[in-house]
């Protein structure tokens, strides 16, 4: 019941701010009909759970996106350097690295950030395997090192 | 400025379409495609600027979303030469 | 103050713009798909991300960079689900990537 109230406050949210209506009643009366109309069949279908609806991770993700968005531009510099050279200094790997996430969630939060680092694309995500692609060696070695895989299993509420 | 930066998503958008038209797989056209839809999103963006009317902004978020939806379909397809259910012998946990 | 603006949001877009081609440029160099996919995730993420700051400090505060924020964070959970899916869709399909194998017993990559 609890995230059932705190996706209507988001969903509210974002209708507020996409569509920029303030004060028109008749406007407001459908957004708010709109907004439970979708909160309704959330909880119909029965995704109002910590994997649909992750707003326990809100507060240490705001510690971890900085993070990542750090590493994202220092792997774009390395990606385009190693494109830009001639000729290109490329040397494409395919290795396993283990999650030690203890959640469905956390792992696929960890292959995504993976993913989303330019330079590793997590090709495959089997139990706690996953089978990552990358492009350089200082791709390679920012994987192995785990420092990722920590900060994730951090985020998702372990030690 | 913003013409200048729309000059350049422009040819990166060409150089996709160069990558849409090579191939060699159907992979390599689908990845561009999809390049070029969010080179799409920024230009619809950027455009909205340039002519000075922000409600482009809109059209370009709404892109992103059918840009993504677009993509995994089409991947689907290519995949399972379906788009709903992908049959008694598929693994829905493969998509 | 405005000019100060102007002058930041114009290198970021700048900037922006330089790695999108430079992406442009991977796509079109890079040996294999699976290669490819990096070459597309530079525009996804900075490509885009830079263009799109760029123009959040051209509007200033108010609901129009509120909108360039969600793009932003659409197309930043978007695009890895579209790679995985790409990725896993070119194994499924028989295209194994050129690129050295390297298991996690610590062997090292060896040049394909």
């Amino acid at each position: 019941m609890l995230r059932a109230g705190s996706l209507a406050v988001f969903l509210s949210l974002l209708w507020l701010l996409l569509s920029g209506y303030f004060t028109e009643p008749l406007l407001l009366g459908l957004g708010v009909a709109s907004v439970l109309s979708v909160v309704f069949i959330a909880y119909r279908k029965e995704v109002l759970d910590s994997e649909g609806h992750p707003v326990h991770l809100i507060p240490r993700a705001l510690v971890y996106w900085p993070w990542l968005l750090k590493e994202i531009v220092m792997a774009n510099i390395d990606v385009a350097k190693a494109i830009l050279r001639s000729p290109m200094a490329i040397s494409p790997t395919v290795f396993t690295v283990r999650g030690s996430q203890h959640s469905e969630l956390g792992r696929v939060i960890y292959a995504n950030s993976i993913t989303l680092t330019p330079g590793t694309v997590t090709i495959a995500l089997e139990g706690e395997e996953l089978t990552v692609h990358a492009l350089t060696p200082a791709g390679l070695e920012g994987v192995e090192s785990g420092e990722m895989d920590r900060r994730v299993a951090w985020l998702e509420g372990g030690s | 400025m913003f013409s200048a930066a729309s000059l350049a998503i422009l040819v990166v958008m060409a150089m996709a379409l160069a990558r849409a038209v090579m191939g060699p797989t159907v992979y390599d056209r689908i990845l561009a495609v999809n390049t070029f839809g969010t080179l799409t999103v920024a230009l619809i963006a950027v455009f909205g600027f340039l002519t000075d009317r922000p409600e482009f902004l809109d059209i370009s978020l709404v892109y992103a979303l059918i840009n993504f939806i677009g993509t995994v379909a089409v991947t689907k397809y290519v995949k399972y030469s379906h788009l709903g259910d992908p049959g008694e012998d598929r693994d829905w946990e493969d998509l | 103050m405005a000019l100060l603006a102007d002058v930041i949001s114009w290198a970021f877009i700048l900037a922006g713009g330089a790695l999108a081609l430079v992406g442009g440029l991977g796509l079109l160099r890079l040996p294999d798909v699976f290669a490819r996919m990096h070459g597309a995730s530079i525009i996804d993420t900075l490509g885009l991300g830079l263009i799109l700051v760029g123009l959040m400090f051209q509007a200033g505060f108010s609901l129009i960079t509120v909108k360039l924020f969600l793009i932003l964070l659409f197309v930043f959970y978007t695009s890895p689900t579209t790679t995985h899916a790409l990725a896993r869709a070119c194994l499924n399909g028989g295209i194994e990537p050129r690129a050295a194998r390297k298991d996690s017993n610590g062997e090292p990559p060896s040049r394909p």
